[in-house]
């Protein structure tokens, strides 16, 4: 339930200082979560990764950007009626999915009964190491794991090819702040 | 007291509306990043409470405990969540180019603005 | 912040201990939660916390940039690497089976070279975003201005 109150707060907060901050305790409550869902790996890693490098991410764009949130103008506001009513109308079909969906926790979900057993039998035997996921993800989808691999690598080139040409600014008559231009580096 | 069974989908149906609200009703694009983030950890927590066995623990081979959570959703959320913040990170760096470009990082700015006109410095 | 008398002291303290961390949760990601992706992200948050505290540029003196772009190709180079010499010594992509006699081992080891890539390319990828977001600002404070051009 904190979550939501969270959550909402993140949306209307208009500083962003403040916003980031939310933010990372939203990461943390939701890594608590998944402790409490018996998912420990999962727990470390969005609890790392959420918590500090995300939002260190957005405190360094912050830096570098305006930190508030421009207040809504007058012919924002149809926007945000319309938002407001997709949202509820995808809402309110999801929830409608969901009547049909198993119950929580039970064991003969669907979900349970076709790989799942076998991982949890075989893992060990296999392989002989203890930690199933780890087992899972490097050894059974292995291919998987490499993919990933590429994608964070691909992740990392691309920010370096955004960011790596100098900034220069340039004087503009425009009202409001100075806007920029770059060059190519010589 | 069927409808407790149901519990933890609402919740995160509730959290990925409100994710979906952000990314599309607020023009400033940090704020749309953090909307994108806050639906994706949603869409975490509905594999991860779909995986669950009340009664079970964590995936992690000990004695004296018999029933396992099942360890396939953890995997598939572990590549999401770096996957995650790989998607997080070029959409930053994409903020911050866009920022420099044309000063500032709200929708309504952007659409009134011209391009910038390009300086190559003669060389 | 270098300056600040509690803060580096406590940094000092903390910043060896997150690595160590890291590495433990690398290694040991057979028999407890861990493993490459965690370990990876652990380690740039402690090279992240010296950069916090010590300024970019005696950070970049530790981990050269150059460093961090090669170690980030050579992570999925080794997994790549792994899954070739499956094939080579006989059996399918990244197989395991093949690479020692007997089969728990031969995954143990399989697995742990594994993840030592991953986690590699994962914190090197990591410390390079950063560094690239943290020198922006650097570089926006001496950006010159461009010569006026005639409207």
């Amino acid at each position: 339930m904190f979550l939501v109150v969270v959550a909402v707060a993140i949306v209307r907060a208009r500083d962003l200082f403040a916003a980031a901050m939310l933010f990372a305790i939203y990461s943390l409550l939701s890594a608590a979560l998944f402790v409490v869902l018996d998912a420990g790996d999962v727990a470390l890693t969005e609890a790392a990764v959420g918590a500090g490098i995300s939002t260190i991410l957005m405190l360094a764009v912050l830096a570098l950007a305006r930190r508030y949130e421009h207040p809504d103008h007058g012919h924002n506001r149809g926007h945000k009626g319309v938002a407001l009513a997709v949202v509820i109308v995808t809402g309110a079909v999801l929830v409608y999915a969901t009547l049909d969906m198993p119950e929580f926790g039970s064991p003969d979900n669907p979900a349970q009964v076709h790989v799942g057993p076998y991982y949890t039998e075989q893992s060990y035997p296999d392989m002989g190491v203890p930690n199933m996921v780890a087992a899972v993800l490097a050894s059974y989808r292995s291919i998987d794991t490499l993919g990933e691999g590429f994608v964070i690598l691909t992740a990392g080139l691309a920010v370096f090819a955004l960011l790596s040409i100098k900034p220069t600014r340039r004087r503009r008559k425009h009202p409001g702040e100075d806007n920029d231009d770059e060059e190519q580096r010589p | 007291m069927a409808a407790l069974g149901f519990f933890n989908y609402w919740v995160v149906i509730i959290l990925m509306m409100i994710g979906f609200y952000c990314v599309i009703a607020r023009g400033n694009m940090v704020k749309k990043i953090m909307g994108l983030n806050l639906f994706q950890t949603s869409v975490f927590i509905l594999f991860i409470s779909a995986g669950k066995i009340i009664g079970g623990s964590t995936p992690i081979l000990r004695e004296g405990v018999d029933v396992y959570s099942n360890p396939l959703p953890h995997v598939l959320i572990l590549t999401a969540i770096v996957v995650g913040v790989a998607t997080t990170a070029v959409g930053l760096a994409l903020a911050v180019r866009i920022n420099e470009a044309y000063g500032s990082i709200e929708d309504d700015h952007l659409s009134d603005e011209e391009p910038p006109k390009r300086g190559r410095a003669k060389k | 912040m270098r300056d600040n008398g509690i803060l580096r002291i406590v940094a000092r303290f903390l910043i060896p201990l997150i690595m160590l961390f890291g590495l433990y949760i690398q290694f040991h990601g057979e028999y407890s939660p861990g493993g490459g992706f965690q370990a990876g992200v652990v380690f740039a948050a402690g090279w992240i916390l010296f950069v916090l505290i010590y300024g970019l540029d005696a950070a970049l003196k530790v981990i050269p940039e150059r460093a961090m772009f090669i170690l980030m190709l050579l992570g999925v180079l080794l997994y790549c690497a792994v899954g070739v010499a499956n094939v080579i010594l006989g059996g399918h992509f990244l197989d395991f089976y093949t690479l020692l006699p007997s089969p728990h081992a031969a995954q143990q080891f399989g697995i742990i070279t594994v993840e030592f890539g991953i986690g590699v390319t994962v914190a090197t990828v990591v410390m390079l975003i950063f560094t690239m977001f943290a020198r922006r600002k650097s570089e926006w404070d001496e950006a010159p201005y461009e010569a006026e051009e005639d409207d």
